[in-house]
């Protein structure tokens, strides 16, 4: 089955908003496009629209946990993250209150709104702020647990979700544990470290791969991040090669280089990402071979290096 | 002297102390608020030793977050923070930070400092209430220099939208930012007519007089369907003559003589 994650946290926020009273929910006029409107739709006594206005839905939601409730926020990851950053520092995060920042549309495959709307910086400004949780999940599933999982951490936790549409890579019986990377598929020599859709791409990208069968990891806890299973992986293996919808700089890249470097470790690093650069408008599955980070562009990328 | 004369000019002189001792921190913002924080504190708001665990009480928030002396001032004179402690503001390891942190003042209900985003709390604690059906009331205190702030706009259009009856502000209109007059800086006046297009009711009272500013408090209760802003006429650096009506106080430390100057003006020693 094929399911945005955005699709995924709506029908879970609208579970858990029935189920637990402390839960609210906030949007900034995009609650069609980020899904709380579902949860809108069974309980709109405590789902609040700020209106275009995300800094403000930001500390109101910072108000709303400093007064016991659980508050989900949500807007695109561009203007979560982007605009609002300066209230999840100081109003969620610096008094570690109960705010689950739930941004979607990140990366580029929003696709045709283009550059303006594709965050590729959002894992950098989230993972940089002392007390916040970092989360990336990368089908219905682990969405589904991840959003029900954060209601029972206590302090602020951002979770990075998706508008496309990607297949389940787990069914029922995965269980997603903060703090805890995935194997997906056990291999030798290159293990590919993703998050988010880019999982699925590096899953297929390891079926058309000749000669090398790579290790597949799903990281869906960028903070706090596997170090454990990384120290593991780079011992077992003689590349790491990591791939996200999010730049090179500060994402899932950086976490990985930043354990390896710690380490000492001597596997190398091959990072998969965008480069430094803006996206553009475009089909999402067009923008996903032109920035090198489809299936095809993952496995040509790795066949390329030199074992 | 009346009982809260006494305790404003309390507050007043530990505002001084402490910034003295720390030769840091806000004392013009601090003094111009100080009746208000006397007023909320001692008069309006419902919160003493025996509830101030608890969220079933009158909250506040300081949005002009930087005017930590006069709020730990008032939070020592209230009996919330002991008087040694207030020794301590802006030193390595004080619970009494630059700027409010609620996690380390029981009686502190938000962490601010940047301005424009308290009044956003605010905003989300009244609308807890409502949801909780707790009858409780939620004050915040803007700066008129941080009303050029976006967010405090956006804040006020929720407020105003959401018809937040239970949150009351109180603007200490003292006219003067870091940089200068506000009308010169960047010109965010006329309040009145701004608070009222945003869906609020204004009263405007007298910042320096306890009665015009219960009088305030008590409209601002009585007045449904709409949060309440109080306009509260204020004097930077009130009390102290050199620091009257002078932007240079905003944010600079008395030197040994103009300590005792001021001290010796408000009767202390």
């Amino acid at each position: 089955m094929a399911m945005a994650t955005r699709a995924a946290y709506g029908k879970a926020l609208a579970k858990l908003v029935q189920e637990n009273q402390d839960v609210v929910v906030l949007d900034a006029d995009l609650a069609g496009s980020t899904k709380t409107g579902d949860a809108k739709a069974v309980c709109p006594q405590r789902h609040f629209d700020m209106g275009i206005a995300e800094g403000n839905m930001m500390g109101v939601a910072a108000g709303l946990a400093a007064s016991g409730k659980i508050a989900y926020a949500s807007s695109f990851a561009m203007f979560a993250a982007g605009r609002a950053f300066e209230q999840i520092r100081n109003s969620i995060c610096y008094p570690n209150l109960n705010v689950k920042v739930c941004a979607t549309h990140a990366g580029i495959t929003v696709g045709e709104d283009g550059a303006s709307h594709q965050s590729v910086e959002d894992l950098a400004l989230m993972r940089s702020i002392p007390n916040m949780k970092v989360f990336q999940p990368c089908d219905a599933e682990e969405t589904k647990q991840i959003i029900e999982g954060i209601a029972k951490i206590d302090g602020p936790c951002y979770v990075r979700l998706g508008r496309a549409s990607v297949e389940d890579v787990y069914d029922e019986s995965y269980l997603w544990q903060p703090g805890k990377g995935s194997v997906l598929k056990e291999g030798s020599k290159v293990a590919i470290v993703a998050t988010g859709m880019m999982v699925q791409e590096s899953l297929k990208a390891a079926k058309e791969m000749e000669g090398i069968e790579p290790t597949v990891v799903n990281i869906s806890s960028i903070k706090p991040i596997d170090e454990e299973l990384i120290k593991k992986l780079a011992k077992e293996h003689e590349v790491i090669v990591t791939a996200e919808e999010h730049s090179v700089i500060g994402g899932l890249g950086s976490a990985v280089a930043e354990v390896l470097a710690k380490e000492g470790s001597g596997c190398r690093l091959k990072m998969i990402g965008l480069n430094d650069e803006f996206g553009q408008s475009g089909k999402p599955k067009d923008l996903l071979a032109y920035y090198g980070l489809d299936a095809s562009s993952i496995a040509k990328k790795i066949q390329e290096i030199d074992l | 002297m009346t009982e809260l004369e006494q305790h404003a000019l309390n507050i007043r002189k530990n505002i001084l102390t402490m910034v003295y001792t720390a030769q840091s921190g806000h004392p013009g913002g601090s003094l111009s608020a100080a009746d208000i924080l006397t007023s909320l504190y001692f008069e309006e708001m419902d919160i003493n030793k025996d509830n101030v665990a608890s969220q079933d009480r009158d909250r506040f928030v300081l949005s002009k977050g930087h005017i930590t002396p006069g709020y730990y001032a008032t939070l020592c004179e209230k009996g919330f923070i002991p008087k040694e402690e207030l020794k301590t503001f802006r030193q390595l390891h004080s619970p009494l930070q630059g700027h409010p942190n609620m996690n380390y003042i029981e009686a502190v209900d938000m962490s601010t400092g940047s301005l424009g985003q308290g009044i956003s709390a605010a905003v989300g604690m009244a609308l807890a209430n409502r949801l909780d059906k707790n009858d409780h009331r939620i004050y915040f205190l803007l700066g008129d220099g941080e009303s050029e702030e976006g967010e405090v706009w956006e804040a006020c259009m929720a407020a105003g939208h959401y018809k937040l009856d239970n949150l009351c502000g109180i603007l200490d209109y003292n006219h003067l930012q870091i940089d200068g007059n506000i009308a010169d800086v960047v010109g965010p006046e006329p309040f009145p007519e701004k608070f009222e297009a945003f869906g609020w009711h204004v009263v405007e009272v007298d910042g320096h007089d306890f009665e015009s500013l219960a009088k305030g408090f008590e409209e601002a209760r009585n007045t449904k369907g709409q949060p309440t802003m109080i306009i509260a006429h204020t004097i930077k650096g009130k009390g102290v003559s050199f620091m009257e009506n002078n932007y240079k106080w905003h944010g600079s430390a008395p030197n040994q003589e103009q300590y005792e100057a001021a001290m010796k003006e408000l009767g202390g020693e």
